[in-house]
């Protein structure tokens, strides 16, 4: 059989991530404790290159390879770049609190490289097993990451935790798959779609096909009520990696789901209404956004905290993909990519706080920030007033977008009911400004944050401000990459 | 030509940028500090004269406008423009901002940068909420301006400012929001979140009446009206004289302006409608807050308390005109437009008398660090300067003719004549109740014997009180003796609103 070179161009930053992957396992071992920066520094260089890689392959028209299994077309493009922007701040930030835990070990960033490129490949997936293998490769990545700290009981048990659920979840999809594959004869996206036009489907099996599909896919997005594992996750998880995790993956759960419901299962979908799997997302964001915020609330710990607002930003994704309009793509794009540089900063805050032997995960941590570092608390508000939705900042924008998605396919009161919980939402934030602003410090030692940490990170916060102060680029790449 | 200059944008821009160099600049120079924030909002005072005199008072359309895409996939404007409804107000913010920045001079001694650069930025936001014509602009100004208000309540305020921050931030939330899903609803109608554009829009009256609602939980929350006013006495109470002052003067204006520019012309059936609700809502203002104002001990607290009652007067103002018009019309005699013209003058005017009696308690409080009227007494032997501004002001406050106070309230109650009599003889009570809490006031703080000795050591005003206050009082006095280049200045837009909030959407 006569092998095409041609087509492994779509495929080179996948490639690129892999090979990189390889080398950094490498070159790590013949490597000395204190030239670990080698390690990290070939890993972030890489990613950078990753990036360019995935912008020179870039193509007018989407592209499909392997017998239909892959597919490179602007959203993926758009999202990769994103992923690896994300994963190399994430990186940036975890190394300081690396270093000073004894964690800064090559095995890191080998796992992270697997985990970017299990993304990359979600992203990419035109078939429900290519999907599946760039699920398994992140999720397997992701729990030998929480793991990472080996002497840590919590660590231990939150890795015990995600792995078994996360199991589950994908035993879930698995079996989703399954029943789709025997009521349409076809695990390929495009396929799938004009297997499902035809009439004599069973529909029976197919409908609990797609139950456990979407049941799998809110288990990986951690949407109430497959939410269990999340506030567990990121408590226990090093906080260096529970920031990756809270960002880079975030971005491939929503090329999941669009993957899956959008390009597969597209024509389920009834917009604005309860057939399909518009009214389960409907239940789940709602749900989604009522437990994370109401819960939320009652937290001490700041990485809680997060954890259960993640879950609330998670309900407003799925408000705009079950807007099942361009419109409700568009925007929920907006807001995965939003979200993920919010959460950046977010926890990059708490590991630029934390320090050798105290963890600020306390919520009481904050408290004076801003007599101890007026400008770093400048940035934590501006990343809780864009979480909070509040403009200026570019929260604000990444809701109203959602919002507008709804109320254009009339399902206004779901606008309503998800305003009202922003509101709900809002106090939590606003105790953490109340924190760092109106109380008195509990320690007045300075922040101990590298120099590079504090660039990256003021330049995170900057960004929330000015992409809120002209939404209209971001908004315009989010539109272009659902042009096709 | 001076109204091709984009004097809107320099006066929104001007002071942010101003209060974010004086937030770089940092307090290691507190002198230099205050000097700068000064002169920026002096500098932003003087770049809005132009809109007063370059303005054409003989048209309702909007002027110096400024018009540029912000957001396209959304039909989301950069675009402002002032009409006479909004052009005073804009005047107020530029103008109360330097005096609030004087008020501070040295009341302020923690981190005076961080204080001055907020009421700055604050100033360029709330200059934005009245020029802007694009919903989602005035969104974003409306939104924005809380977080300012929020630091400073939470930062520089008294023992219990935590709560009532948060109160206030989460009350003026919670009411916004609704409003942002009732502005999206008419993006998908109007295609566009041009506010002139909801104008024209035609919406059925359940549409209306659900859109009203939603406005009326934004706007009632930020005038306040009752019973959604729980959040300001706890505000202004704990705010620092300047912050109480930029709520009292600007921030509740804020919402008598929102009914103008939203909810009369996009609802007006649904207004007519509901007239009743708010008009009961604004009586009760009127009435029951003024008793409860009379209870209180502690002097904010009595001042927040009048500003609702007094803010009950506007709305009722802007109200009245429906039963109005539904029995004359718009066009007939000025019944209507002088129901609408006294809300706006009594705005006006409020934003003054109110600012200047906080800064009146401001002045008292430095001194004694106590706002509890039983601490008081006999201040007049030893204030005689400040006694006499602050009589004069309460005289203001209790609607005295020759005072701005006077002309706002007679003008609304003279309109409420002409809808019913009841209604103008409840409104009318607060001429009584209005003297009886602020005069008793000022009979306990100033009056009588010298009370105790902190009142005997206290010293009158310094020069820089003297001018803040000063000016404050020209200023009362000045519209309370010759009110007419003000309601000349609005009545071309307010008779333009009239006209298009009489003819029926439906």
């Amino acid at each position: 059989m006569h092998f095409d070179s041609s087509i492994l161009i779509p495929v080179l930053p996948e490639i690129f991530v892999l090979t990189l992957a390889c080398i950094v396992l490498v070159v790590d071992l013949f490597l000395k404790d204190e030239q670990r920066i080698i390690t990290y520094g070939i890993t972030q260089i890489g990613l950078i290159f990753a990036a360019v890689v995935t912008l020179l392959v870039v193509q007018p028209d989407a592209q499909v390879v392997f017998d239909g299994s892959y597919v490179r077309d602007a959203m993926s493009d758009v999202l990769k770049v994103a992923i690896y922007l994300v994963s190399f701040v994430a990186f940036l930030y975890a190394k300081d609190y690396l270093k000073d835990r004894g964690l800064f070990k090559g095995e890191f960033y080998t796992l992270g490289l697997f985990a970017v490129l299990g993304m990359s490949i979600m992203v990419s997936a035109n078939s429900f097993l290519v999907i599946y293998l760039g699920l398994e490769l992140l999720a397997l990545s992701l729990y030998a990451l929480v793991a990472f700290n080996r002497d840590s009981k919590q660590g231990a048990e939150a890795a015990m935790k995600y792995f078994i659920l996360g199991a589950l979840a994908s035993g879930m999809l698995l079996y989703g798959i399954s029943m789709i594959y025997g009521a349409t004869g076809t695990i390929r996206f495009d396929e799938l779609s004009t297997a499902l036009a035809s009439p004599d489907l069973n529909n029976m099996v197919l409908v609990f096909g797609l139950v456990f599909v979407v049941v799998g896919l809110a288990f990986k997005f951690g949407a109430v009520p497959f939410h269990m594992w999340v506030p567990d996750v990121y408590h226990g998880a090093p906080t260096a990696v529970t920031l990756f995790l809270g960002s880079a993956p975030k971005i491939a759960a929503f090329a999941l789901a669009v993957r899956l419901l959008k390009d597969g299962l597209g024509e389920l979908q009834m917009p604005g209404g309860w057939e399909g799997w518009q009214g389960m997302l409907i239940i789940l964001a709602i749900l989604s956004m009522g437990v994370g915020n109401l819960i939320a609330i009652a937290q001490t710990n700041i990485k809680r905290m997060l954890a259960y607002s993640t879950i609330s930003h998670v309900g407003f994704i799925l408000l705009g993909i079950l807007a099942g309009t361009q419109e409700g793509y568009i925007a929920a794009m907006f807001y995965t990519l939003v979200y993920a540089i919010m959460s950046l900063g977010g926890f990059g805050m708490v590991i630029a706080m934390s320090r050798k032997g105290f963890e600020a995960e306390s919520l009481d941590d904050y408290k004076g920030l801003s007599h101890r570092s007026p400008w770093f608390a400048a940035m934590m508000l501006l990343f809780m007033f864009s979480m909070a939705g509040v403009p200026p900042t570019v929260g604000f924008f990444a809701k109203l977008f959602v919002l507008d998605a709804v109320v254009s396919v009339d399902l206004t009161w779901v606008a309503l009911v998800g305003v009202f919980f922003s509101i709900i939402g809002a106090f939590y934030y606003i105790r953490i400004i109340k924190l760092m602003y109106f109380d008195k410090p509990l320690d007045d030692s300075p922040l101990t944050a590298g120099m590079d940490t504090r660039i990256v990170l003021s330049l995170n916060g900057l960004s929330v401000l000015a992409l809120g102060m002209f939404p209209a680029g971001l908004l315009s790449i989010c539109t272009a990459a659902f042009a096709g | 030509m001076i109204a091709d200059w984009p004097i809107l944008s320099l006066t929104i821009w001007l002071p942010i940028i101003g209060g974010i160099m004086v937030l770089a600049s940092g307090d290691r120079e507190p002198n230099a500090t205050r000097w700068t924030a000064l002169i920026v909002a002096a500098l932003t005072f003087a770049s809005s004269l132009p809109l007063w005199f370059g303005f054409d008072s003989g048209t309702a359309a909007m002027q110096f406008v400024e018009r540029a895409s912000w957001i396209s996939q959304f039909n989301i404007e950069y675009y402002l423009g002032v009409d006479g409804i909004s052009m005073p107000l804009i005047i107020l913010t530029t103008f109360i901002t330097p005096l609030v920045i004087i008020a501070g001079w040295e009341a302020i001694k923690y981190r005076p940068s961080q204080y001055m650069a907020a009421f700055l930025i604050m100033e360029g936001v709330m200059v934005g909420v009245f020029s802007a014509l694009d919903a989602m602009l005035f969104y974003v100004f409306w939104e924005a301006m809380l977080i300012p208000m929020f630091i400073i309540i939470g930062v520089w305020g008294g023992p219990n400012r935590v709560y009532a921050t948060i109160k206030f931030f989460l009350y003026t939330f919670f009411g916004s929001v609704f409003m942002l899903v009732a502005l999206i609803y008419m993006f998908f109608q109007s295609g566009s979140f041009d506010i002139l554009g909801f104008h024209e829009l035609k919406l059925t009256l359940t549409e209306q009446i659900l859109i009203f609602i939603a406005f009326l939980m934004a706007f009632a929350v930020k005038v306040p009206m009752w019973p959604v006013h729980t959040w300001l006495p706890d505000a202004h109470v704990e705010a620092p004289t300047g912050g109480s002052v930029v709520l009292a003067a600007i921030m509740l204006k804020i919402g008598g302006y929102g009914f103008l520019r939203f909810s009369l012309p996009i609802t007006p059936d649904a207004s007519h409608t509901l007239d009743w609700l708010i008009i009961s809502m604004s009586l009760i203002a009127v009435v029951y807050i003024g008793f409860v104002a009379l209870a209180q001990q502690d002097m904010k607290k009595l001042i927040a308390y009048s500003s609702i009652a007094h803010m009950g007067f506007v709305t009722l103002g802007f109200f009245i005109v429906f039963i109005i018009m539904s029995d004359a019309g718009p066009g007939t005699g000025s019944g209507a437009l002088l129901g609408v013209e006294g809300g706006m003058v009594q705005m006006v005017s409020h934003g003054f008398i109110s600012a200047a009696m906080f800064l009146c308690v401001g002045v008292l409080y430095d001194r004694m660090h106590s706002r509890q009227i039983d601490d008081y007494g006999g201040v007049v032997h030893t204030m005689p300067v400040f006694a006499a501004f602050m009589v004069f002001f309460a005289m203001a406050n209790a609607g005295l003719p020759g005072t701005s106070g006077f002309v706002g309230e007679f003008m609304v109650i003279l309109a409420s004549f002409r809808a019913d009599f009841w209604y103008a003889f409840l409104a009318a009570t607060t001429l009584i109740i209005g003297a009886a809490y602020t005069l008793w006031m000022i009979k306990r703080v100033l009056f009588g014997d010298v009370s105790n000795d902190n009142v005997a050591a206290l010293e009158d005003m310094n020069s820089r009180e003297l001018i803040v206050l000063g000016t404050l009082a020209a200023a009362v006095m000045v519209l309370g003796l010759w009110p007419a280049p003000l309601v000349e200045v609005m009545d071309a837009s307010i008779a333009n609103l009239l006209q298009h909030v009489s003819i029926s959407k439906l």
